[in-house]
Formats: C-alpha cells, structure tokens, sequence
C-alpha cells in the first residue's frame, strides 16, 4: 500500500516537472511574437515606456500606416505573387520530371537523375554571386522573371526527389487502365498521376512556399527597384531607414509572419510529415 | 517509329533539365572560373589572378579566418545547447503525456518563421536601452547584469548564437521526436521485468538506439548553422567591428561592399571546400557507428 502511495507521488512529480519544463519553453517559443504584435499596437511615445504586453490602448492604425505609407501593401503582394509562381513552377516542373525519372524510358536517364541528387548534396555558399552575373547577362536582373526562374530552381532537385520516391512505390494498375482507354502519357501525367500523388504534393507545396516566402539574400542581391521588392528585404530596408519608427516595423513583421503561422497551423501534418520522412530517407 | 515515343519522353524532363542547366550548372562552372581573377563585376575586362584569390584568402585575410572561426563558436553552440535541448524536449514529449499535439505544434513555430522576422523581434527585445529583456532585469533587481546584448563585443556573438538555437530546436525536436517513436515499446517492458530502473533503460536501451538519429542531427545541425546568415544580418549586421561575421556574411560583403566577384566567387570555393570536407568525414565517422 505504502509503496505504491510512494510511487504514484513520485511519478506525479515528475509529470509536473516535465509539463513545467515544456510549458517553459512553450512559452519562450511564443512570447517573443506576443511582444512584436504588442508592441505594434503602440504609439510612438508608448512603445519606448509602455513595457506591458497588453497596451492600455489598442493602435490599430499602425497597421493601416504600413500598409500604405510604409508601402508593405505593396511588398505583400509581391511577396504573393512570386510565391504563387515558384510553387506553380515547381509543381508542374518537377512533377513532369519526377514522373518521367520514375516510369518512362529513355537514354540516360540515370546520369540525369543522379545529376539532380549531387547537387541537392553539394552546398555552393554564396550562389548568389554567379546568379547575380547570370541574370545581368540575360537582362533578367532587376526582373521577376528573373527571380522566379532562380526560385524555381532552388526547389527543384528535393521536389523531384521527394515525387520519384513517391511514385516509385505507387502501382501501376490504374495507368494501365488510362493507356487502354487510350489515354497519352501527358494525359495520364494529368489525369492519373497528379491526382494520386496530392498528398506529397502537399508537402512540396507547403515547403516551398516557406522557402520562397522567407527568402532573403537573392532578392536582395537581385532587386533594385523597390516597387518589385518581397516583404523580407523590403522591412530591412524599412528598418535602414525609419531606424526609431517601431510600431510601424513591428506591424510589417507581424504582417510578415502571420500568413505563415496559419500556414503552418492549418498544415502542421503535412509539414511533420515532410521533416520527418525526408529525414528518415535521407 | 521509335524515335517519336522516345522525343515523348525526353519533353517531360525538357523543363527540369533546362533550368537546371542555366541556373545551377552555369553558374556553378562560373564560380570556378571566376575565382581565378579579379573582377569588379560591370566593366567588360577581366584581371587574370590565377590562384591569387587563393592565396589572400589563406594567408592575408585574418577577418575570414576571425568570420570562420565565429561561425564554428555559433555550431558549437547549435550543436550542445540547442540539440539537448531538442533532444528533451523530445524524450519529455515521447512519453505518453497529455498536450503533445500542442508542444510539438508550438515547438516548430520558430522554424518557419524567417530569419529577418527573428532577428528583428530579437533584437527589439534585446535592445539596450528600450529592450524588454533588460527592462526585466532591472525590475527584478539585476540591473548590473543588463547591457547591450548586441553591441557589446563579448556578448554578441554569444547572443547571436542563442537566437539561432531559439530559431532551430524545433527541427532536431521533430526529427529525435520521431527516432524515439520507433523505440518498440516490448524493449522497456523486457527491461523492466529484468528489474532495470528508469536510469538503467535510458542508459541502454534509449541512447544507443539513437545514436544514429543524433549522427544525423548532428550533420544538419553543422551544414545548416555554419551557413547561417540572415539571422546575423537582421540582428547585428556582422558587427560591432567584425564580431559576429561569418563566412558567408565575408562573401556578400566581398560582393556589395568591395565590388570584388573574383574574390567573393573564390571564397565560396574556399568555404564550400571546407563544408564538403566536413560532411565526407561525418559521413565516415557515422558508418563506423552503424558497424556497431
């Protein structure tokens, strides 16, 4: 009796203990991002003084400022639009490869297949500087187009990597039937393949879009005109030059942030999935 | 009547192989020729400087070396402080406890956040003068420890380094989380029966069974960290004077800052080099630990 009253106190402990221990650090995780969208719903004057989480008044207006003044309606849009084209990209690029790699034949098929795994191991740091030579040549620098056929690249060798993998252990049974009923290879890419491989596809979606939306360095280097600026390299120049306007900065980083937490929030399975399986195969 | 399929086939890689090719493999080649001279990057002639770039790189730019070794500073700490903690975190959330859904949603959150929006949160916190964190310290009567996190040179790099591990936990969290899930459970329970304690099955049951999963988060940890730098950028810069440079901070500034691509492109080779160098002996040093 004794013993087990004893064990039943020791292993109550030791939950709260660890509850506590990950609470904490639950916490840690989260403040920092409270602080931010707290501190940009305070004036000019409040936000240096006020070092409460929550302001006595809520300025909400700071948001409406950014997003004109501040011109961060403009780079959100941009930031948008080169997300959406790099994941169309990437999408239909790697699938038609990644399709192929796995189920037609053709000559040299495994040195280019072998070519996209080598380079998704070697690191080339500081890419940017032949990138940024490259587009000069082609008149692309300063473009999006520019921007987006580099991004496009960036995802390309892990995606086809990832739907090879996915349609290498998938049967074949239901493009049989598809060639029977006479459909050509292109159709069963679209009518048969894509479709089955949407959960990977998810996954592929999901990470790039986190690439190209919290991309810095290439844009930087690339993009001269602020008119064609995305949200990251437009808030460090923000803060270059408005280096004392807070409130205003903040609200650009939560505008920022925010559509990627309920990205994440609204696809945390497909993202555990990816982080875990691509390890597990790497 | 063969040659048509086969054309077939070869449109649906056309697109993969095409950019790949101009953005990937041109380039790469470039870096190569372009480290061999010296080039502001506009006017139409080149220097030739053979392995010149080299040369200055390995014996006359001390800043490199101080940048290279920084970025080790800043691994060393990615590879102690943040994969215990990630490797914790995960053994308390392993267990069947209540809220691990809720931890593991949380813990990732950092991670997918980009670097510019950490840095620049981070740094407001840390800021010295309106800073929340020394406001805190000074309330809770530690007043003598508050100071300019970022701006001090002994404690900037230091600081940096922790904002990266605030950053990066949540991948070695994930990754150890899911190693210790495939534990087979029978494993403990024989255990137990035999009469080992909590301690006792830890000690030779959990740590040589991931072993291999921590080679490997070991890996990621150095790949990622060493070139890590927009962190660096959003917070501090690379200053104050050189502090918290790191390699590929020295490659833009080479780039933007002097107008050197030779120089920048044979940097990259240099510190390419030395990364590849490092996984092929990690790469060794974990096959001997499969062997076992």
């Amino acid at each position: 009796m004794k013993a087990e009253i004893y064990h039943r106190i020791k292993r109550t402990t030791l939950n709260l203990l660890i509850h506590l221990f990950l609470i904490i650090v639950a916490l840690t995780c989260i403040f920092p991002l409270l602080w931010m969208v707290s501190s940009s719903l305070k004036t000019q004057e409040t936000v240096f003084k006020d070092m409460s989480l929550i302001p006595e008044e809520f300025h909400f207006e700071n948001y409406c400022l950014a997003w004109q003044e501040g011109g961060f309606g403009r780079y959100f849009l941009n930031s948008i639009f080169y997300t959406v084209c790099v994941v169309l990209g990437i999408v239909l690029v790697s699938s038609l490869a990644a399709y192929a790699f796995s189920r037609l034949r053709f000559l040299g098929k495994n040195l280019l297949f072998f070519m996209f795994i080598a380079a998704m191991m070697i690191p080339i740091p500081g890419s940017f500087v032949p990138l940024y030579v490259l587009l000069n040549k082609l008149h692309l620098r300063d473009t999006a187009l520019g921007y987006i056929l580099c991004m496009i690249n960036v995802g390309l060798a892990t995606s086809i990597f990832m739907l090879k993998t996915f349609f290498d252990k998938l049967p074949q049974d239901l493009e049989d039937a598809a060639k029977i009923d006479g459909c050509s290879k292109l159709g069963i890419w679209w009518h048969v393949a894509l479709p089955l491989a949407r959960p990977v596809l998810a996954v592929v979606v999901i990470f790039n879009a986190l690439i190209v939306w919290n991309e810095y360095v290439l844009a930087l280097v690339i993009f001269d005109s602020k008119a064609l600026m995305p949200l990251q390299v437009a808030l460090m120049s923000f803060r270059g030059e408005f280096i004392t306007r807070y409130p205003l900065l903040m609200a650009g980083l939560t505008i920022t942030a925010l559509p990627i937490i309920i990205l994440y929030i609204l696809m945390e399975k497909y993202i555990n999935k990816g982080v875990t399986e691509g390890v597990l195969v790497g | 009547m063969k040659i048509k399929p086969t054309l077939e086939n070869y449109m649906f890689v056309l697109p993969a192989v095409l950019i790949f090719a101009v953005f990937y493999i041109i380039p790469f080649i470039w870096v190569f020729q372009l480290g061999l001279f010296q080039w502001d990057g506009i006017s139409p002639t080149r220097v030739f400087v053979g392995l010149g770039n080299f040369k200055e790189i390995l014996f006359q730019d001390k800043i490199w070396w101080q940048s290279m070794r920084q970025a080790g500073y800043i691994t060393f700490i990615a590879l102690t402080f943040q994969n215990a903690l990630a490797f914790l975190l995960a053994w308390a959330c392993a267990r069947e406890i209540r809220l691990k859904n809720f931890y593991r949603l949380i813990f990732f959150i950092p991670p997918v956040l980009s670097e510019v929006v950490v840095g620049l949160v981070w740094q407001w916190i840390l800021d010295g003068h309106y800073g929340l964190l020394n406001n805190w310290l000074a309330q809770l009567g530690f007043a003598n420890l508050a100071r300019n996190w970022l701006s001090n040179p002994e404690t900037a790099l230091t600081t940096v380094a922790i904002a990266h591990s605030w950053k990066g936990f949540g991948w070695g969290f994930l990754i150890f989380l899911a190693g210790l899930q495939t534990i087979p459970r029978e494993y403990y329970e024989a255990a137990r029966v035999d009469g080992a304690n909590a301690w006792h099955c830890f000690k030779s049951i959990t740590v040589p069974l991931m072993i291999p999963i921590a080679v490997l988060v070991g890996i990621l940890t150095i790949l990622g960290t060493m070139q890590a730098f927009v962190l660096i950028i959003a917070m501090t810069e690379g200053g104050p004077a050189y502090h918290t440079q790191v390699p590929v901070l020295r490659i833009l500034a080479s780039m933007r800052g002097s107008s050197r691509f030779g120089y920048a492109c044979a940097q990259g080779i240099t510190f390419g080099m030395i990364l590849v160098i490092i996984s092929f002996i990690q790469y060794r040093f974990s096959r001997q630990y499969r062997r076992i």
